[in-house]
């Protein structure tokens, strides 16, 4: 039973952890709270519907399609809308990822309309059962390509050249230009590997809870961004561990009895965590300057 | 009458965000505080509403306290994601109280605002907020705003100072709260999420931060600008997500911020002298 739930806590925290993971990689260079990280996660789902109706392809090429068009849409958006603001005050930035948040909520409203749409059938639904354990084969899904996702994140962070321009700007970002590493192609990077990653999540999501709708970014993307704290925003480590606890946290707090506050629970452990260790769980502690 | 309530919710912030530089993003949540206790009270126990209107106020203060208290110790961007966090868990909480109406939502308010007690309170708001910002009071929350460590050392006692602006803010908002109930005679938790914060943010921005008049006018502009883009139907929520970005593309300053209009008087008053001279 407890090994049950935590599977099922993982399931949900994976995916909390992908769409963090853009949260934190922007906010780790240019310090900006994307709001409309979750609504990029909410396209994803809806291209990985729209791939299924129409090619009726197999599950990873409807992945591989939703990541690819998202990289094209959050590129888009961070070179249309964010980039003139670069250098203009914090709020300013803040609202305008609120405004296109509004518009790509309403965009997808017209044109599909306030209800949510079930998920194509694109995976069998299997029950696997290892002696009391049961879960299903989408459950195993969702983590073996979260898990893969992440590790291939973690090989590019790591171990490639715009990694490592990546890891320079989120260190220092005007130093890191000084070096002559291209900051708006960095930048362009980052908003490239957050969206697909988001759009992984939404197929992953829709496909789990049979379920699409064009609202259904802003609380999992809410919920990300609690991740994203929780481990320490801007620490990629970090948000992988906040999405998973996250995810525990609400499927152990929903077997407590504590199902109608279950939206509550995401926010009152940021609250916490927020008071004891404002630079979250991995996250290095502010010095303040003169 | 909307407009003028918003204005109310508008320069409680506008003193928290734009004068004391203290970022929040759970304005909404005081707003909602605000009314419900307000509704509940005239509705249930049938106290005059400007009695209600006061206590939901102060309903809203003792919690913005309560809050600010241990959270306004945090700085920037982390203080902004606290007051989201409680502005959520307000928002769950009225969802699933049973004196609030949960899910359903609070009706059979009964209707009590006018353009007349709603126009007295918006007088009455900017002239208080006026006041405070000339002030001795208002002063160190400038200070505070522009350089927080600066103002500590010149004695300004900060998180003092921080707790009052955000009593009084959440104050105002508690008040434009009962004005809101009172008029749509309806409460529903979802009309109060983080959206309503933003968008309360977004009145003051757009007016230009710490500017009254600008919160004035970035009010009336944002309140009023989906009713005249209501014959784009359904395209117009948005027309308005592409406005906010264009405006703060375009004016990143808000309509009306770093305009000072006590010089913009002196100066035509100057070329007034020089021509008749």
């Amino acid at each position: 039973m407890l090994l049950q739930q935590i599977i099922n806590g993982l399931t949900l925290g994976a995916t909390y952890a992908l769409i963090a993971l853009g949260y934190t990689m922007v906010y780790g260079i240019i310090q900006l709270i994307n709001f409309a990280h979750g609504d990029i996660y909410m396209i994803g789902a809806f291209i990985g519907v729209a791939v299924v109706a129409l090619f009726h392809q197999n599950f990873f090429l409807t992945l591989a399609a939703a990541m690819l068009a998202c990289v094209v849409l959050g590129v888009t958006i961070e070179r249309v809308a964010y980039r003139p603001l670069r250098r203009a005050p914090r709020l300013n930035l803040l609202i305008t990822t609120i405004g296109v948040s509004i518009f790509l909520e309403t965009f997808m409203t017209v044109l599909k309309g306030p209800q949510p749409t079930g998920f194509p059938p694109v995976l069998k639904n299997v029950t696997l059962r290892v002696g009391t354990l049961e879960f299903s084969s989408i459950q195993l899904v969702i983590l073996l390509v979260a898990v893969a996702l992440m590790m291939g994140l973690q090989f590019i962070v790591k171990y490639t050249k715009i990694g490592k321009a990546m890891r320079a700007s989120s260190e220092d970002y005007d130093t890191a230009s000084l070096m002559g590493i291209n900051i708006n192609r960095v930048i362009s990077f980052t908003f490239a590997i957050g969206s697909a990653l988001a759009a992984a999540g939404g197929v992953l999501v829709g496909i789990y809870f049979n379920s699409v709708s064009p609202y259904m970014g802003v609380t999992a993307g809410l919920k990300a961004f609690v991740a994203a704290v929780l481990g320490g925003i801007g620490n990629i480590p970090g948000a992988m561990l906040g999405g998973m606890l996250l995810g525990l946290a609400e499927v152990f707090g929903v077997a407590a009895g504590f199902s109608t506050y279950k939206d509550a629970i995401a926010f009152t452990l940021l609250i916490i965590i927020l008071l004891v260790r404002p630079t979250g769980l991995l996250g290095r502690p502010i010095q303040r300057k003169v | 009458m909307l407009v003028g309530i918003f204005i109310i919710a508008a320069l409680g912030l506008n003193l928290i965000t734009g004068l004391c530089g203290q970022l929040t993003f759970g304005h909404a949540a005081f707003l909602s505080i605000g009314a419900y206790t307000a509704a509940i009270l005239t509705r249930d126990y049938h106290v005059p509403f400007l009695a209600s209107l006061i206590l939901g106020g102060l309903m809203a203060a003792i919690f913005g306290i309560l809050l600010g208290i241990p959270v306004l110790k945090l700085t920037g961007d982390y203080l902004g994601i606290a007051t989201l966090g409680f502005g959520e868990i307000v928002r769950v909480a009225f969802t699933n109280m049973k004196i609030t109406g949960g899910a359903i939502g609070l009706a059979a308010i009964p209707r009590a605002s006018n353009l007349v007690n709603v126009t007295v309170f918006v007088i009455l708001a900017v002239v208080a907020v006026v006041l405070l910002e000339n002030s001795r009071f208002g002063r160190a929350l400038k200070a505070i705003r522009e350089d927080e460590i600066a103002a500590e050392a010149m004695g300004v006692n900060t998180m003092w100072y921080k707790i009052q602006a955000f009593g009084i803010g959440c104050f105002l908002a508690g008040i434009s709260g009962g004005f809101y109930a009172h008029m749509l005679q309806y409460l529903n938790p979802n009309d109060f999420g983080f959206l309503k914060s933003f968008e309360i943010l977004n009145f003051v921005v757009l007016g230009g931060l710490g500017s009254i008049p600008g919160t004035i006018v970035g009010t009336t502009v944002l309140t009023l600008a989906p009713e005249f883009l209501r014959f784009v139907q359904e395209y117009r929520m948005m027309i308005y997500g592409l406005l906010l970005v264009l405006m703060m593309i375009f004016r990143p300053n808000g309509l009306l911020g770093g305009v000072n209009f006590r010089r913009l008087l002196r100066r035509r008053k100057q070329k007034a002298a020089a021509l008749s001279s």
